[in-house]
């Protein structure tokens, strides 16, 4: 479904700040394969959610969606086939248009755009009944503008609208952690709900360990753009913080402790 | 008094469809075109001249609205593929036009080198052929008479391009509001409010970039070459500040009318197009103005208007302060004399 083959990517190269952004990540998704990414800041993983998406272009290797080499796809081509959440809630959603207005750009996301009406009769009662599954009320505020609601209720939007086309890949970048922990919480929920609901391909980051464990059947773990770890579904079942600690001490001969700032347990 | 007024509504129409358009490019798209200066001029001079040597006044009309897409789309090209800055864009397209313009004015001459103006006034135009028509219909008589009857003495000649000029002006309004509530629309509008999120659903920022100043300088170029057949001549100058005005349009409007809908914010650009046209004809009624002074007076009124809303805001704001803290004081004095 989703295969990336020896990505490499080096940021402000000949320069000063020169950084090994990417180096030689190789990861391969299976259908329904739901992996959560933990690392530190800078470890690379929003880097390589990038090279997925098609925001940034690696310097060597490839990127295989549906078994179609789409390295040199530019971003908006790469959308047909992947949905986002971001980490701002405002990155997600355009603000001064309205709620329904928001569906239907998500909703024409895999088709050619014409001139047809975005939101006719039939659309609105679609988007009234995907609204419900939220339980936010949002199917009675179907003509306010986007800019008006909390962080949360456009976090659920967003999360809505990305995976309305039902994506081959959804990619979900820290899309809890600008959110309070009640909110964080429900938009967690509502992503098992709507994940498990079309079985998608999910790739998630968090900095939550707890929320990598409880969510997902894979996992990895990026350091200085490496994958230094990989958990299989088997695994990953009894897997605990603890573990995840000692693997990185193992692994990297350092002591995770001096991230737990980063890393919220 | 009358007929300097109407005449300024009349043209405050003409000039509400390139208003529509600097409204389509600053507020929609986000991206301040200054192509508008020049496009408008291409306009006009593009029906001009097609008109001059012998073509349908419709099919240069027509033309005219072309070369005006075609403007808007090299502008787009310059900022969405050579990554130039979207002023810088607008104004090297603006000064490119400026010899354009006078190329295709000079078609108009034998030896087809440049042309600063073409003079209409012994060629149908699409307001003559449709006075042809209106004419015989009797209905400025009848105003007229109306008119008279209240006591106004100078009353125009014509109501023909008022009436047809608000039939043409409202029908590419609506056309208008339609097309940003198609598909397409929507992902224009999510352009100018949020690209990220509007490649992240598969649409193709730059072509909705180009199509987008295409659409708002075909609008400028068709309302510069109605300009041009009101005014009966085209000028290679008639485009210097085109886009303060329409700024001024846009904004005089939104403070007027608002902002809450598509539809009302058209309206109030609109509306705001003729205003300005009235307070220009006013303006230039004290004794001490000249025609030349309109672009400063022009600026004024962007610089005013930009400068009251905010005014107005403060002051509702601290009013509502003070009238909140003034309740505070006199809830706790009777609390105190409660206790007391």
């Amino acid at each position: 479904m989703l295969k990336l083959e020896g990505i490499n990517r080096i940021f402000n190269e000949t320069t000063p700040d020169e950084k090994i952004a990417l180096d030689n990540i190789n990861l391969d998704l299976k259908t329904g394969d739901f992996v959560t990414v933990i690392g530190s800041n800078g470890a690379g993983k929003s880097t390589m959610m990038n090279m997925i998406s098609g925001a940034l272009s690696p310097d060597f290797g490839t990127v295989e969606i549906d078994r179609k080499n789409v390295t040199k796809y530019p971003e908006y081509k790469r959308s047909h086939l992947i949905g986002r959440v971001f980490q701002d809630p405002m990155a997600g959603t355009a603000p001064t248009m309205t709620v329904e207005e928001n569906l239907a750009i998500a909703y024409s996301r895999n088709k050619r755009r014409g001139l047809r009406i975005g939101v006719d009769k039939k659309r609105r009662e679609f988007f009234r009944e995907s609204l419900e599954s939220l339980h936010l009320n949002l199917e009675n505020r179907l003509t306010a503008k986007v800019g008006l609601l909390s962080g949360g209720e456009r976090q659920a939007l967003s999360l809505l609208m990305a995976t309305f086309t039902k994506p081959s890949i959804l990619l979900l970048d820290e899309h809890t952690a600008a959110l309070d922990p009640s909110r964080a919480e429900l938009i967690t929920n509502l992503t098992k709900q709507l994940v498990e609901k079309d079985n998608l391909t999910t790739l998630m980051v968090t900095h939550n360990m707890q929320q990598a464990l409880d969510l997902g059947n894979r996992l990895i773990m990026m350091d200085k753009g490496q994958i230094i770890l990989e958990v299989d579904p088997e695994a990953k079942k009894d897997l605990t913080i603890a573990d995840l600690m000692d693997a990185f001490q193992r692994i990297r001969g350092e002591k995770l402790v001096s991230d737990r700032t980063l890393l919220s347990v | 008094m009358f007929t300097a007024i109407f005449g300024s509504v009349e043209q405050g129409i003409i000039y509400a469809i390139m208003a529509l358009g600097v409204y389509l490019t600053f507020r929609v798209l986000d991206f301040p075109d200054l192509t508008v200066d020049g496009s408008f001029v291409t306009g006009a001079a593009t029906a001009a001249t097609l008109i001059v040597l012998g073509y349908h006044p419709a099919l240069a009309t027509a033309a005219a609205t072309v070369a005006g897409f075609l403007a808007g789309c090299m502008t787009g090209i310059l900022h969405t593929k050579a990554k130039i800055n979207p002023l810088l864009s607008g104004i090297l397209m603006m000064i490119a036009l400026y010899s354009i313009n006078l190329r295709i004015m000079g078609a108009t001459t034998e030896t087809a080198i440049g042309r600063p103006n073409v003079p209409l006034s012994n060629v149908d135009s699409l307001f003559t052929i449709f006075f042809g028509w209106w004419g015989n219909l009797g209905i400025d008589t009848a105003i007229n008479n109306v008119l008279i009857s209240i006591g106004i003495e100078n009353v125009p000649k014509t109501w023909g391009t008022f009436f047809i000029m608000i039939i043409v002006t409202f029908a590419i309004k609506i056309i208008f509001d339609r097309f940003l509530k198609t598909e397409v629309g929507l992902a224009i509008r999510a352009t100018g409010d949020n690209d990220k999120m509007i490649r992240s659903f598969s649409a193709n920022t730059d072509t909705l970039i180009i199509l987008g100043l295409g659409i708002s300088n075909a609008l400028v170029a068709l309302s510069g070459a109605l300009i041009a057949q009101y005014t009966k001549f085209a000028d290679v100058s008639m485009g210097i500040g085109m886009i303060v005005i329409g700024l001024a349009s846009v904004i005089i409007g939104e403070a007027i009318l608002g902002t809450k809908t598509i539809v009302r914010t058209t309206l109030a650009v609109i509306v705001g197009a003729i205003i300005y046209r009235i307070v220009i004809a006013i303006a230039l009624r004290v004794e001490f103005l000249d025609t030349g002074d309109m672009k400063l007076i022009t600026a004024l009124i962007v610089v005013v208007a930009l400068i009251l809303p905010k005014f107005f805001e403060k002051r509702k704001e601290r009013a509502r302060k003070a009238k909140r803290r003034a309740e505070r004081t006199l809830t706790s004095e009777q609390e105190a004399k409660q206790l007391a």
